[in-house]
């Protein structure tokens, strides 16, 4: 494995699918982020054949990790302090999501208020997220 | 606001007021003295304003407002939020319709005071299924241990859907659904029936089933709904109530439509004693006066 350095603080983001690294990186929002992310692509993994792995070093309050579920519900969540990985956090998917992804019904009243937060809240019986001006559901694929 | 968003029991509550209201309207005509009713309609819709600013009347309140967007300064680019904002300092209360959906909910969220969805595109139109359930119970004398048979466009008839979501929540309900193939009703109505263990069929003849009905909610079929012209012309008579399907029906049978009609109800139903749907419309503001007291805490 290849040895990308010891964190602080942060977290170890493991077993994610390979290829969803740069999409985690993305809606995270790690491009606005001035501290030190490391993105392993395409490691080998016994349980997944190939899997993406990241690690990011920050102030543990400071993200919001809610779309990592909604991305993958296998990804581990290794959180570090002090050079050690204090908890491993379970994904579950968020009752609510806001901003992370845009309803796209050209119905609805996003459509034409663009200022307006894009809220989305999760249909349990279906594990799906639908729009919660218009019910309708999310398309957008992580 | 959903009718959902209520409980069983809450709707029960509303009801026995439109009730009370129905039966005592000299108790209530000044329980909304000094206040105000908003109607911020963004779309035309003449029949749900109305009933609105009668309800408001009848309670001794008082209505202003504005009926279409070209009027308002939505016209100007003005958000919803920004707009509800200003009537809250006008008016108690606000009955909002709105092509956008979501609109009203986005409303509400941004306003002091209470915000009635009046309907909001397709989505939904939360006082018409009120109305229907309302005209149901007062006029069967409960919801529930019936057979009901909706009638017409199924596929995109929203108040079609939001009434079966309503009494899906009621014991003993049987729903005939009939449509031509192509409006039946959308899957999730269906999976929803499938999953609740709700008795349905599905069918095209309305004058096969008329003979087993309790209820008849009508819906326009409309023209543009059909691929081709054959099979509109082929089906329409198919879903237009007339005498001789009347006569098919029980004695105590009663038709409901959420109106306009068009032609989907011939006029020489409407002195048959089971034409219900001018009654429907008298219910629709009864409820309206209820829901008023309701949301401005006046009972
Ligand atoms: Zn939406």
């Amino acid at each position: 494995m290849l040895n990308v350095g010891q964190i602080e603080q942060g977290y170890v983001l493991d077993h994610i699918p390979a290829g969803k690294s740069m999409s985690i990186y993305h809606h995270l929002g790690l491009d606005k982020f001035d501290s030190c992310v490391a993105i392993i692509k395409n490691a080998r993994s016994g349980k997944l054949g190939k899997k993406d792995l990241m690690k990011i070093e920050c102030d543990i309050n400071s993200l919001n990790l809610d779309v990592l579920a909604v991305i993958c519900q296998t990804i581990t969540v290794n959180v570090v302090k002090d050079g050690e990985i204090i908890e491993k956090k379970l994904l579950t998917l968020p009752k609510e999501l806001k901003n992370i992804m845009k309803c796209k019904n050209p119905r609805c009243i996003t459509s034409i208020e663009q200022e307006l937060p894009h809220i989305f809240y999760l249909d349990e019986k279906k594990e799906i997220y639908r729009c919660k001006y218009c019910d309708e559901k999310n398309h957008e694929k992580f | 606001m959903n009718p959902l968003d209520f409980t069983t029991e809450e709707l029960d509550r509303l009801f026995d007021l439109a009730v009370d209201i129905e039966a005592n309207p000299a108790k209530y005509s000044k329980k909304c003295e000094g206040k105000k009713l908003a109607t911020c309609f963004y779309e035309p819709s003449t029949r749900t304003r109305l009933s609105f600013e009668s309800a408001m009347l009848n309670l001794g309140g008082s209505v202003i407002g504005f009926s279409d967007a070209g009027s308002s300064s939505a016209s100007k680019g003005e958000s919803v939020s920004d707009t509800i904002r200003i009537i809250s300092c006008y008016a108690d209360i606000c009955a909002m319709r709105h092509p956008k959906e979501g609109a009203p909910m986005v409303a509400a969220s941004r306003s002091k005071i209470p915000v009635i969805n009046a309907g909001d595109g397709g989505h939904q139109h939360p006082t018409q299924t009120l109305t229907d359930l309302l005209t149901i119970r007062s006029l069967k004398g409960r919801l529930g241990g019936f057979t009901i048979g909706l009638c017409g466009d199924l596929k995109f008839g929203r108040t079609v859907h939001s009434l079966i979501n309503a009494l899906s929540r009621y014991d003993d309900i049987t729903f005939i659904m009939i449509s031509p193939e192509e409006l039946k009703v959308p899957d999730y109505i269906r999976d929803m029936l499938t999953e609740k263990g709700i008795a349905f069929k599905e069918v095209i003849s309305l004058e096969d089933v008329m003979p087993e009905l309790d209820l008849l909610y009508m819906t326009r079929v409309q023209r543009e709904r059909f691929f081709n012209e054959e099979d509109y012309i082929r089906l329409k008579d198919f879903y237009i109530l007339n005498k001789q399907k009347m006569a098919l029906a029980k004695d105590d049978m009663l038709v409901l439509h959420p109106l306009p009609r068009v032609n989907e109800i011939s006029v020489e139903v409407d002195d048959d004693p089971r034409a219900a749907y001018f009654k429907q419309v008298q219910y629709g503001v009864y409820v309206r006066m209820a829901l008023i007291l309701t949301l401005l805490e006046l009972v």
